[in-house]
Order: structure tokens, then C-alpha cells, then sequence
């Protein structure tokens, strides 16, 4: 079995490891690092469950190898708060009561923040119709996405 | 899936010699990955080019050139891309997810694969996944492959919306070895489905190039649903009137062939002709004389034809 060492900081910590290449991002932060934040939907990349920040931008952990992000920067759900204190989108999920059963949350929420960064960098209003096309990896099965939209909108303005 | 050796390529020779020793190049992963958790694709080694120098850069003549490993989000954001090209902006942005947009890259998303259903799942036959073994697309599941240029070995489209931009832009793309116009680069089925393009075996897409901008260009992306899903129909235009009359005029057309569909004989109709949007539609007539609907997508037709008027008249 092909294996090969791979250091990846996440969350801040530096974390080295030697991994099956097959690997993914995700299964690597499951399996190996103990954080199940990052939930495994459809592991195609269709449902954005996976969603990580990967050098500060969003991405389908499920399709990214783990031996590709070689000193890679990795945030998750559980990067997100400081000092015990919610992040402001995380707090903004609640606030507007953002999900039902959960489980796409995380990955709503990661790829919000990188959403958020892209529009801020092209210059792109933040509006429903925007919000509702640029969030259209992160599937709801609950159908929470009458919450999702205002949560982040919430926190944009 | 199957196991493989993984390497990072130093530079663009490094890869093309692991390549030339059977290596298969790794960009963004999007498809490539997804096909090997399928078993459609079954690599013994993978090099990862996705690090190689990814530069937007300004050429001599004002045109642009695009570093195949320059994501497709970063593209689609570039100032220059969506002041001068928008139809590459927008068709970028019309295509995948977000997610998948910030690992997409420029060169793997000229190469990625058809999502044809018969293709993508391992057991069933595909003459372009196993040469030779049948395609019950044609009598199967179809609503949404070609009208155009396809054979009977294969019906399947091509998928990038990226694509069908550049086409109309009249993009090169260089890779380490040659220049090849992008209209030149994918190739229609015929009895070799399996190859979707003519690159040779290993050799390695570093750059795309785009000439400097000749008219007004957009990019409308005809689907089943509002974001996140693959064209049914999709148009790509650059048009330039003067005088009431067509000077210049590019359209291409994604989700009709095996290949982006540049629509030569639509253009020679309106050059010089009247920019008027029965003229548009006739010479979009013109172009689908030749289309060859299947069973269940002979509504292409009618949505490519429309689609075409709609986005000359808005750019006139």
C-alpha cells in the first residue's frame, strides 16, 4: 500500500502524519485527527457537507487528497470559535434557527465564510439571489435554506 | 479505489517525464478524484501539477495568458478577465460550485471528462471508458448528450462551460510541447470515443491564451435547474455591430457535442448581414440544419436556437 507523509496545519496545529495516498482531506481530519466537525454527505463533492477552508478558501475536502496539501492550512467547524465564543456566522445559524437535523451545517457554514470572502474581493453585492446561486454546493436536506440565506445575510452587513 | 503512488512535479519537464513514464497528471482533483473513487479512472500514478506556476499575465498584442494551474474561481475574479472577456467570467462562474471552483483548474477543466451516466458507472458498457464494449446511451438514457457531431459509438457531451467560452474567444492553448487553437483541441467521437482530445500521451497544457478582445461578449447557460447543474444548452458570443450590420461575430455552443460547438456556418450567414433577431434566428437555423436530435432531445434544438437570438440581441 502506497503511503506517503504529509504535514497539514490545521486548525493551528501542526499535524504530521503518514497516510494510505488514497486518503482524502476529509477522511484524513475523520479518521485520523479526530475531527468529525466535517461531515461525509455524498463524497462526490455534490453536497458541500465536506465543505473545509483549505488556505483560507472553500473546498470539498472529499475530493482533495491529503497527501496534495503538503504544509496546506486547514480551518474546520471546530477552528471557528475563539476564546469560547461562537463565531459570528456560527451565532447567526442559531439565531435564525439555520438547520434542522444539522448534519450539512458545518459545511454551510465553513463555505459561507469562503462565499463571503469571494464577494468581498470581486466587489459582488451580497444579496438573497447571490447568497442562493454562490451557496448552491451546500445542499439542505431538511430544506433549511428559508434560514440559511437570512443567517448569512445576517452576518454580511 | 485503486492504490497509487503520488508525487508532486517540481517543474514542467519533471512532470512530463513522470508522465512519459505513465504518470497521470493531477490538477484541482475534481474529476479526476471522483473518478478514481467511481473506478472509471484507475491510474497506477498521479503527478500533481497543480502547484506549477499559476500567473495571469498581459501579452505584448493585449491579450492574456492564463496559467493552466490558475483556478477557476481566481480566473473567473481576475479584473481584466471580467472587464474584457465576460463571457469567460461568467461561463466560469455559471459552472460547478464554489467549492469546486476554488480547486478547479484552468488546464483540468479543459480535460475533464463527459458525466454521461453509461460512463461514470464502471460496470455498465461505454465505448469511452471500454473501447469496443457498446453505448446504450443512444437507445438509453440520452436527454441530455449530443445533436451534434456525434457517431455511433458514441453521443456523449462535453461538460465545461470554461470551454465553450474560450471557444468563441478563439483561445490557443499551449501546451509544453505545441500551440493548438482551442476549437482544434477536443475532437468529435467518430469510432475513437475514448480519446477526447488530440493531445498525446503525456503531454502537459501550461498555458491558455486569449487574443485581445474583438466585441462584446457573453455566455448563457441553458439548465434544469437555477446554479450547480451541467448546461442542457449553453451559448457563448462575441459580437461587434456597426451600422445596424454584423462586423464580427463568434458564437459557441456547449451540451450539444462531443466537443465545444463553434458555429461556423451561423457565422458566415450574419457577417455583414442585418443584426436583426430574425436574421439571428435564421442563421441559427442555418447551423442546427445538421443537428441529429436522439429519441428524447429534440428540445435542444429549439433552446439552442432561441438561446443563440437571445444573446446576439443582447449584445447588439
Amino acid at each position: 500500500m502506497p503511503t506517503a507523509d504529509v504535514t497539514l496545519v490545521v486548525n493551528g496545529a501542526r499535524a504530521a502524519l503518514t497516510l494510505d495516498t488514497r486518503t482524502t482531506l476529509l477522511d484524513a481530519l475523520r479518521e485520523h485527527l479526530g475531527l468529525t466537525g466535517s461531515k461525509k454527505g455524498c463524497d462526490h463533492g455534490q453536497c458541500g457537507a465536506c465543505t473545509v477552508l483549505l488556505d483560507g478558501r472553500r473546498v470539498n475536502s472529499c475530493l482533495v487528497l491529503a497527501v496534495a496539501c503538503e504544509d496546506a492550512e486547514v480551518t474546520t467547524i471546530e477552528g471557528l470559535a475563539r476564546n469560547g465564543e461562537l463565531h459570528p456566522l456560527q451565532q447567526s445559524f442559531i439565531e435564525h434557527d439555520a438547520f434542522q437535523c444539522g448534519y450539512c451545517t458545518p459545511g454551510q457554514i465553513c463555505s459561507a465564510l469562503g462565499m463571503l470572502d469571494e464577494l468581498r474581493a470581486e466587489g459582488a453585492p451580497v444579496d438573497e439571489h447571490t447568497v442562493r446561486d454562490r451557496m448552491s454546493g451546500n445542499i439542505c436536506r431538511c430544506g433549511a435554506y428559508v434560514n440559511i440565506v437570512p443567517a448569512i445575510l445576517g452576518v454580511s452587513s | 479505489m485503486r492504490e497509487f503512488a503520488y508525487e508532486r512535479a517540481s517543474g514542467v519537464s519533471a512532470a512530463v517525464a513522470a508522465a512519459e513514464q505513465g504518470a497521470t497528471f493531477l490538477g484541482g482533483g475534481t474529476n479526476l478524484v471522483d473518478l478514481m473513487k467511481l473506478g472509471v479512472a484507475k491510474p497506477e500514478r498521479l503527478v500533481d501539477v497543480s502547484r506549477l506556476p499559476a500567473d495571469i499575465e498581459e501579452l505584448p498584442d493585449g491579450g492574456l495568458r492564463i496559467g493552466a494551474a490558475v483556478r477557476n474561481n481566481d480566473l473567473a475574479a481576475d479584473p481584466r478577465v471580467r472587464l474584457t472577456y465576460p463571457a469567460l467570467s461568467h461561463a466560469l462562474l455559471a459552472g460547478a460550485s464554489g467549492q469546486l471552483r476554488n480547486l478547479a483548474t484552468t488546464g483540468g477543466n479543459l480535460l475533464q471528462r463527459t458525466r454521461c451516466h453509461y460512463f461514470m458507472v464502471s460496470t455498465l458498457p461505454c465505448n469511452k471508458r471500454a473501447p469496443g464494449s457498446g453505448c446504450p446511451a443512444r437507445e438509453g438514457i440520452h436527454d441530455n448528450h449530443a445533436i451534434l457531431g456525434w457517431s455511433e459509438a458514441c453521443v456523449a457531451t462535453h461538460p465545461s462551460d470554461m470551454s465553450v467560452a474560450l471557444a468563441a474567444l478563439d483561445a490557443t492553448v499551449v501546451t509544453h510541447a505545441r500551440r493548438i487553437p482551442l476549437v482544434d483541441l477536443h475532437r468529435l467521437p467518430g469510432s475513437e470515443p475514448e480519446r477526447d482530445t488530440i493531445l498525446e500521451p503525456g503531454e502537459l497544457i501550461v498555458a491558455v491564451e486569449l487574443p485581445p478582445a474583438h466585441g462584446r461578449s457573453t455566455y448563457r447557460k441553458v439548465r434544469d435547474r437555477a446554479s450547480f447543474a451541467f448546461a442542457l444548452v449553453s451559448v457563448a458570443a462575441v459580437l461587434r455591430v456597426e451600422d445596424g450590420a454584423v462586423a464580427d461575430v463568434a458564437v459557441a455552443l456547449g451540451g450539444v457535442a462531443h466537443k465545444p460547438w463553434r458555429a461556423s456556418r451561423l457565422e458566415s450567414e450574419l457577417r455583414g448581414g442585418p443584426a436583426t433577431r430574425a436574421s439571428y434566428e435564421a442563421a441559427a437555423d442555418a447551423e442546427l440544419a445538421e443537428a441529429r436530435p436522439l429519441r428524447d432531445n429534440a428540445y435542444k434544438v429549439e433552446i439552442a436556437k432561441r438561446a443563440i437570438a437571445t444573446v446576439l440581441e443582447e449584445l447588439s
